[in-house]
């Protein structure tokens, strides 16, 4: 019985002994993705590409979430199998704060900027 | 693994009681620094959301645009992004059991955190010396806070190599190391991304008008 379980305790430690390793071809993909997905943002800003500032910061936020992605894959070894989906599942508990926290911020900060704007001496008269 | 001196063989009690509790032999370490990071990152994006709600406030002081070198963040950019890929490399030699190859692939991932720390303190002795202070307006006190929280942890990661170093040439690459190797790997990819983050939202959003 104990042997047993040494066994097959032994077999489970082999088959995952937690983060899943990367390979060199892996490193390799992800190191030459962010340079790719590091150089054309900078290039869109330095060389003043866009003309509207808007635009400009949203290509740019979606080449960085591109990036964090490859990152996540390459890098960080992220996949939905290790160490049984808990480090996929701590991390999508993360990201629902994340965003929660930025975008209530932004939310909530947003409009209070707008009540806060100046006011005129007219304005100010008619407060209770 | 010291659980396989505390069985006593021909107890029938005892292999539950052991594969109850040691399911999971080297996950539990990785699977609780993964959370720890995870917590570190719920710290930066509150430096985030901070500097998402001051970054415009600059009291008549100076902007992003006016102060940000793109040319000083592209080459701090490719630093961090070499040491990742060097850190990867020591990573591979070390799995493969070579304990040369993988001191010297983590030399060369110290020098490029050194150039990246020293780079960002020659940029922050620069804006101090153009009088942009975390004193001078809300944009630059979350700036300071949000880009030296981030300088902080790589300082930190690179004394935690130094120190991995000395214990690898000490012991050489037993299991332990390796798990505290695995678990340097994971922080310093992390900062990575998290200077994905700063580059793009602080500088590159931040030089547009």
């Amino acid at each position: 019985m104990s042997a047993d379980a040494h066994a097959a305790h032994d077999a489970l430690a082999e088959h995952h002994d937690g983060a899943s390793h990367g390979s060199m071809r892996g490193y390799l993909t992800g190191f030459f993705l962010s340079v790719i997905l590091t150089a054309i943002p900078f290039w869109l800003i330095m060389g003043d590409v866009f003309r509207d500032a808007r635009t400009a910061a949203i290509v740019v936020l979606v080449f960085a979430v591109v990036q964090i992605f490859v990152h996540m894959i390459y890098f960080l070894h992220m996949n939905t199998k290790s160490q049984g989906g808990w480090t996929m599942l701590a991390m999508i508990f993360t990201v629902v704060l994340v965003v929660i926290t930025l975008s209530g911020s932004f939310w909530v900060m947003f409009h209070l900027n707008a009540n806060m704007m100046p006011m005129s001496v007219h304005d100010m008269n008619k407060l209770p | 693994m010291s659980t396989h001196t505390t069985i006593t063989p021909g107890d029938a009690d005892t292999p539950m009681f052991y594969l109850a509790e040691e399911h999971h032999p080297e996950n539990g370490t990785l699977l609780g620094f993964w959370i720890y990071l995870m917590s570190d990152c719920l710290i930066f994006a509150v430096l985030f959301a901070m500097y998402g709600v001051l970054g415009r406030s600059y009291a008549a002081g100076p902007s992003g645009a006016d102060l940000f070198d793109l040319t000083t963040v592209a080459i701090n950019t490719a630093m961090l992004l070499f040491s990742s890929i060097t850190y990867g490399f020591a990573m591979l030699e070390m799995e493969k059991g070579r304990q040369g190859p993988t001191l010297v692939w983590l030399v060369i991932t110290g020098l490029f955190g050194l150039a990246f720390v020293g780079l960002e303190l020659t940029e922050f002795a620069h804006l101090f010396h153009e009088g942009a202070t975390p004193q001078r307006s809300a944009f630059l006190s979350s700036f300071f806070t949000l880009v030296a929280t981030h300088g902080l942890h790589v300082s930190f990661g690179i004394v935690w190599l130094i120190t991995l170093m000395v214990q690898v040439v000490q012991k050489g690459l037993i299991p332990e190391n390796k798990r505290r190797l695995m678990c340097l790997s994971m922080f310093w990819h992390f900062l990575d991304v998290v200077w994905i983050g700063v580059f793009t939202f602080v500088y590159l959003m931040g030089s547009l008008r």
